[in-house]
């Protein structure tokens, strides 16, 4: 009895690694800090009213990029982990199969984990504002994407402590991921089930968004009036409704495969394989502009002010992004050039893929031209934009280069690739998001981060990013293979993989001084007392900061683009119009159900990781008595009174 | 929620009763948005299914498998359930809840037993003939396609139920209203599947 337990607890929690040992006690730690402090402060009520029950936007996309910080600091120190492996020739660090868990977790977490919800939570915070609605469609379905997203993520990073992580890579390509060869299951149905929960919420997000600015922009706000990053969400939308339930179904077959024992994937039994690799990138392909779009669209606006000039190009920056939408779903295949696939069949995919490069060139001249001439503001966001420019470009000009179906022969899986995806997942996403993080940060919070650590994070970052990722693609140029886990010496790969590790290390540096300058900003931060201190252009920046509750306590009217800067101009000549009495506000009501309900789909997901059919079939009736339950509810609504909007305008000095 | 101006409230009131309210019109939209995901979904399983298809492993083929009477009259009982809800719709348009709320019923009753034919089906299938979902490629895309229109199904049944009950409580509202308008929308949806299903499935399946 006792051995069988022992034995069980074995299997179940991973075991006999100082790492993971370390991780045990510091989630403990820190699970008991949480508590204790909640405890100690009488905070358990403020938590669940302000924020797990909230259907706020506004503290919704908060909640998103706090999630979505935390997950970049996992995934970084999995990266410094793996680059630390590969420092030296014939490092001991990490053993084989830990450096496969590691690249499997690090490229899963940066993905579905960091760089989606950091653009969900910067979508929800400025794109309502900016069409000057007071919420999004569907504010409770809103709340369930989050929560859905959240625990998705909690559940795959569980893997790490309990039971063991997936380790076939972030592509999971059949059939080593499958039943046959991975026949415990445990870590790859973490995968399957921890992203599948959270791409449910990224589903509604898409429908969600795509609904509120397609029907809820200001009167005449048409749609070739709307800010450049609300086209990119509202494309972004598209592309995610029509990738993401492909994902549904690809993630569901490989996990059948290793519940019911299907044959979708596997080796025998008749399955496809080479079918996993096509639905996965049919997917995996839009994906990447799902995480790209919508910083374009980021660094459109944060260029746009700080040049203090209209967005050059308005109409063909809608189009090139259109374009690249639709290009987006014909290039899949570019991604296994060399799996035995025909010489047509490849150069269709090549052309496609290559045809990408003309309307993101497009984009690239039109910020440009914006800047040129224009009276230029070196703030914070704005380097991270022009950062983007340049370095971006290089990952551009190397997926060009990847593109070329006989030469990819040669990159195919090299180090070389690693660099290129890179080159536009941080230059691009990453910088992105950092801009419009430090871009969006009064708004959200009524403080601005500092200036100067900020600058002293972007400087960091940005160089240690080029002394990581430029030698890479050196790298694999001489002939270095990616997922690999060590190296001889004797090969010339030490010294470049030692500088490498450097820039890897730099880049946490970098991270770390924007940890420090949130925290130091949240004490001594300069307080934004106008609601707009950058001289923005859009709507987000004609309310208070925060923003209140209800938004705009009138909805605005709009007459052109950059329809706040046309408000400041008619201020100017004096043609303002005169304030309206208030009308009462209706706002939906919180609601705990999205919390409880995603709640229960963790504990299905783990009870299915782990093929315990006892746990996973009642996590999945309460599910479905939450629905039933949310069904039943009337009562979702109430109006914020006249006298309410008139204190909170006058306390933010909108009244005099 | 934007504030509806006056002339917006205006043009809703000629509209029919599900339509009447913004939050209403916002829902049905992205309703059809959203199984125009689905639809996606059902194209990824159908793609996956027809690759599949020929890879019969060791066990039977589609040809071997089908019979057409039970898919007959699955086909004929959904199609016929389509109808009542379709007559159920007619009825709201006229405000008539207990006439929606009768049709509805009809509908739920030739759900259950679309549902139960199906799973006799199977039962056929995996059991006595000896084709279980983990034989072949073929029949899990088989299995895997017909149990996720079924497991559509069976959610629509408990959808309507919950409507059902709410026109009981509350009589046809702008609220119950857009429900019973969306779950009519959906029904018709599982219909057009089944009408794929018919035709890449079982028609091909037994001819080719
Ligand atoms: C902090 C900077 C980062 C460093 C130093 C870094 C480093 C690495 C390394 C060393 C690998 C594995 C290479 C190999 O042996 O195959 C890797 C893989 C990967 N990284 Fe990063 N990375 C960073 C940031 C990111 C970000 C921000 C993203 C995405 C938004 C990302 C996405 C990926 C993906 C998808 C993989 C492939 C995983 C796989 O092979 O399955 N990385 N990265
Ligand atoms: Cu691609």
């Amino acid at each position: 009895m006792i051995e069988n337990i022992k034995a069980f607890l074995g299997d179940f929690f991973v075991t006999g690694d100082p790492m993971i040992y370390g991780a045990d006690v510091s989630i403990a730690l820190a699970s008991i800090a949480i508590v204790v402090t909640l405890t100690y402060f009488k905070k358990w009520r403020w938590l669940w009213d302000e924020w797990l029950t909230t259907v706020d936007h506004k503290k919704i996309g908060i909640m998103y990029i706090i999630a979505a910080l935390l997950m970049l600091f996992r995934g970084g120190v999995d990266a410094i982990l793996m680059r630390t492996q590969l420092a030296l020739p014939n490092m001991n660090f990490l053993d084989a199969d830990h450096y496969n868990q590691i690249f499997t977790t690090h490229g899963t977490i940066m993905i579905i984990f960091v760089a989606m919800p950091f653009i969900f939570g910067l979508m929800n915070i400025a794109v309502p504002l900016q069409i000057g609605a007071r919420d999004v469609a569907y504010p409770y379905l809103n709340a369930l994407s989050f929560w859905l997203f959240f625990f998705g993520a909690m559940l795959f990073n569980l893997s790490f402590v309990i039971g063991g992580s997936p380790d076939a890579g972030w592509t999971a390509y059949a059939p080593y991921a499958g039943p046959e060869l991975n026949p415990s299951s445990v870590g790859q149905n973490y995968y399957y089930i921890g992203v599948q929960i959270s791409g449910i919420g990224s589903l509604m997000t898409g429908i969600n968004f795509l609904v509120t600015i397609a029907k809820m922009r200001a009167p005449g706000m048409t749609l070739f009036k709307m800010p450049m990053f609300t086209w990119s969400i509202l494309i972004t939308s598209l592309i995610i409704i029509f990738a993401f339930p492909t994902f549904t179904v690809t993630l569901a077959l490989g996990l059948f495969d290793h519940l019911l024992g299907t044959h979708f994937f596997t080796i025998g039994g008749g399955g496809s394989p080479m079918l996993w690799a096509n639905l996965f990138w049919f997917w995996g392909h839009p994906e990447v502009y799902i995480v790209l779009l919508p910083v374009f669209g980021i660094f459109s606006e944060v260029i746009a002010t700080f040049a203090h000039k209209t967005l050059f190009g308005y109409a063909t920056m809608v189009c090139s992004m259109v374009a690249i939408s639709i290009l987006s779903f014909l290039t899949w295949l570019h991604h296994f050039f060399t799996m035995g696939n025909t010489a047509p069949v490849n150069a269709f995919f090549s052309l496609s893929t290559m045809l990408i490069a003309i309307p993101t060139g497009v984009k690239i001249f039109n910020w440009l031209f914006t800047l040129n001439k224009g009276r230029i503001e070196f703030t914070t966001p704005m380097l991270w934009a022009l950062a983007f420019i340049p370095n971006f470009t290089i990952g551009g000009v190397t997926g060009v280069m990847l593109a070329m179906a006989p030469a990819d022969y040669q990159y195919h899986n090299s180090m070389f690739l690693i660099a290129h995806f890179h080159s536009t997942l941080i230059a691009g996403t990453v910088f992105g998001v950092f801009c419009g993080l430090h871009y969006w940060w009064p708004k959200m919070f009524g403080y601005l981060l500092n200036e100067k650590l900020g600058k002293w994070s972007f400087w960091v970052f940005m160089i240690s990013f080029n002394v990581c990722f430029m030698p890479m693609y050196f790298l694999g140029l001489m002939g270095m293979t990616r997922r690999m886990y060590t190296y001889p010496a004797g090969l010339g790969w030490g010294p470049v993989n030692f500088i490498i590790t450097i820039g890897a290390f730099g880049m946490g540096v970098g991270f770390v001084i924007m940890a420090w300058n949130i925290v130091w900003s949240a004490i001594k931060g300069k307080r934004d007392t106008t609601g707009d201190p950058w001289g923005g252009r859009t709507l987000e920046w004609s309310i208070p900061s925060p923003a209140p509750e209800y938004n705009f306590a009138h909805i605005p009217k709009v007459t052109t683009r950059d329809a706040f800067a046309a408000m400041k101009e008619d201020k100017k000549r004096g043609r303002e119009q005169k304030p309206k009495p208030f009308e009462p506000i209706h706002m939906p009501n919180n609601s705990g159900i999205p919390f409880i309900m995603s709640a229960l789909f963790f504990v299905a997901g783990f009870g299915f990781v782990f093929k315990w059919y006892w746990m996973g079939i009642p996590g999945l009736i309460g599910v479905a008595i939450c629905m039933i339950a949310r069904s039943f509810v009337y009562d979702d609504h109430h109006h914020i009174p006249t006298d309410e909007i008139e204190r909170t305008e006058r306390a933010t000095g909108r009244l005099s | 929620m934007a504030a509806s101006s006056l002339s917006d409230s205006d043009k809703r009131k000629n509209m029919p009763l599900e339509y009447t309210t913004e939050e209403g019109d916002l829902r049905i939209v992205g309703f059809w948005i959203f199984m125009a995901s689905d639809l996606v979904l059902f194209s990824t399983l159908f793609a996956t299914y027809l690759i599949l298809q020929g890879s019969i492993g060791n066990g039977p083929s589609a040809k071997d498998l089908f019979e057409i009477g039970p898919v007959m009259a699955e086909t004929i009982v959904l199609l016929v359930s389509s109808f009542t809800c379709g007559l159920g719709t007619l009825e709201l348009r006229r405000h008539n809840t207990k006439g929606l709320i009768f049709w509805f019923v009809v509908t739920l009753i030739l759900g259950l037993i679309f549902l139960g034919l199906e799973i006799n089906e199977f039962y056929v299938y995996s059991v006595q003939e000896g084709a279980p979902i983990h034989l072949s490629a073929f029949l899990s895309g088989f299995y895997i396609l017909l149990g996720t229109h079924g497991a559509h199904v069976t959610l629509g049944i408990f959808w309507v139920i919950c409507i059902v009950i709410q026109l009981a409580q509350r009589g046809v509202t702008p609220v119950t209203a857009r429900k019973a308008f969306m779950a009519g929308l959906y029904w018709h949806f599982l219909d057009v599947v089944w009408i794929f299903i018919y035709t890449a499935v079982y028609l091909t399946g037994m001819v080719i």
